[in-house]
């Protein structure tokens, strides 16, 4: 039976590793390349790469860092961040990425998706989504609500919707981040998480909230998640991602243990 | 020399740096002068089984495949290439090439496992179950993962072909090998180390199947 994935992320700006709290304060911490071959032999099972560049030279730091992270690590990885249209994803997915994620883009033009399935196939689009928590109402009946640019903009789209949305548009996948838990290290947004996965019938990864082996244990189980996201648990070395591995086999959720 | 088919199928570049990766020559062509120069073809493929079908038959692949198959030289096929070398896929109903009889089909909808609806497509890692030994498998350790992301799966119609087998609410041909062809749903160029080991393996057969 298929495992459950473990997934680093890894955020880059102009070339070079970071991880942000709360999309705020980022600091470097290293080079991507590095990072994700070193993810890479301890066992993780997919990478995911967040270009929070603003600038197009950036851009193009971008595309030869995802060239050579595609000639160092031999398995699926994605790239989100800056992506504007076809040819963003058309440049990406060539020097060898195998997945594109869109987030701010696709909230503003939803036809990105569609298009975007069309052309390079479903598998390759995940609809990366920044959920908040907020009041039921007519408008947002889920009570959690889609926000964009780094979590500063409220939409009034509500996210239970938009996932399906995004299905029905050929998402192939949906990263799903918590701002409220993004950074904390307290646990996965376990409630949005099992609300999402439940109504779609695309694969859900869970974003925002790790710090221990136990959270993503919750979120693999109980929030009905089928990959969860790390990061600062593993960038600043408190676990290695075959502890993490190890720890889930003990509790019998099933992951690749063989690499 | 590996030749990589060329027929607008998706990204052919994974595979040829995962070529790269162990040190194999290999060209990526459409040109049946070039493949025919080749030791050993390698026919990869993403994307929809009709478009496939299309570009291959534009380009006068799908006759030459045949041929190339009765040379007894190695042949491996991967994910959508596993899939259209069998008589008909289900995906847009298209008639495909028939190396291998038997059809492709569609995951049912409705598939379960502990209570929980199984997701399509059949997105990550997962084992198979290998039924014999096999050259191209050869120090692949018992358990290994591989990654797949498929809709459709391979349904041989004879079991003697099924090399390996893989369970997602049903269990499925995930390998199948029938002499100088081997053919897998997954993606060994996506598979970390024991995807490798197998394109290794594929490299160094001659294309008999003991």
């Amino acid at each position: 039976m298929i495992s459950k994935r473990i997934i680093p992320c890894l955020d880059v700006r102009a070339g070079k590793l970071t991880k942000g709290i709360k999309f705020e304060g980022n600091i470097d911490i290293g080079d991507p390349v590095e990072a994700a071959r070193e993810y890479y032999e301890q066992g993780a099972d997919e990478i995911v790469f967040y270009d929070i560049t603003a600038s197009s030279d950036g851009r193009d730091i971008m595309i030869d860092v995802v060239d050579r992270v595609a000639k160092t690590i031999f398995i699926p990885f994605s790239v989100g961040g800056g992506i504007r249209n076809l040819e963003d994803m058309r440049r990406v997915i060539m020097a060898g990425a195998e997945k594109v994620s869109v987030n701010s883009t696709a909230v503003t033009n939803p036809e990105i998706i569609t298009q975007g399935a069309q052309a390079f196939g479903s598998q390759c689009i995940v609809l990366g989504m920044d959920v908040k928590k907020v009041a039921v109402t007519d408008k947002i009946p889920s009570g959690y609500e889609i926000v964009i640019h780094g979590g500063r903009k409220y939409t009034g789209i509500d996210a239970l919707w938009w996932a399906r949305e995004a299905e029905k548009r050929g998402a192939g996948e949906i990263c799903l981040n918590s701002i409220d838990a993004d950074g904390t290290q307290d646990g996965y947004e376990l409630n949005l998480t099992a609300m999402i996965s439940e109504n779609v019938r695309i694969p859900v990864i869970a974003s925002g909230g790790a710090g221990k082996p136990e959270h993503l244990a919750e979120v693999l189980t109980n929030g009905k998640a089928d990959a969860a996201l790390i990061a600062s648990m593993v960038h600043y070395r408190t676990y290695s991602i075959a502890q993490i591995k190890q720890y889930l086999h003990e509790h019998e959720i099933k992951t690749r243990m063989l690499w | 020399m590996i030749a990589i088919i060329d027929y607008k199928a998706g990204n052919l570049t994974s595979v040829a740096r995962a070529l790269q990766s162990i040190g194999a020559a290999y060209v990526i062509s459409d040109d049946i002068e070039k493949l025919n120069s080749a030791d050993h073809i390698i026919f990869p493929g993403v994307g929809a089984a009709g478009d496939a079908m299309a570009n291959l038959h534009s380009k006068e692949l799908v006759g030459w495949m045949r041929e190339w198959i009765k040379k007894g030289k190695p042949f491996m096929g991967i994910c959508l290439g596993t899939q259209i070398i069998l008589d008909y896929s289900e995906e847009n109903d298209t008639p495909c090439i028939g190396l291998v009889s038997g059809s492709t089909k569609r995951f049912p909808d409705g598939m379960q496992s502990e209570g929980r609806l199984l997701k399509i497509p059949h997105m990550g890692w997962n084992s198979v179950q290998f039924l014999r030994k096999h050259p191209v498998f050869q120090g692949i350790p018992a358990g290994a993962e591989f990654y797949f992301v498929h809709s459709y799966y391979p349904a041989p119609s004879q079991d003697a072909v099924v090399l390996g087998i893989t369970d997602y609410g049903i269990k499925f041909c995930s390998v199948l090998a029938e002499k100088n062809l081997v053919a897998m749903q997954f993606h060994p160029e996506k598979s970390g180390r024991p995807g490798l080991q197998i394109l290794q393996n594929f490299c160094n057969w001659g294309g008999n199947d003991i």
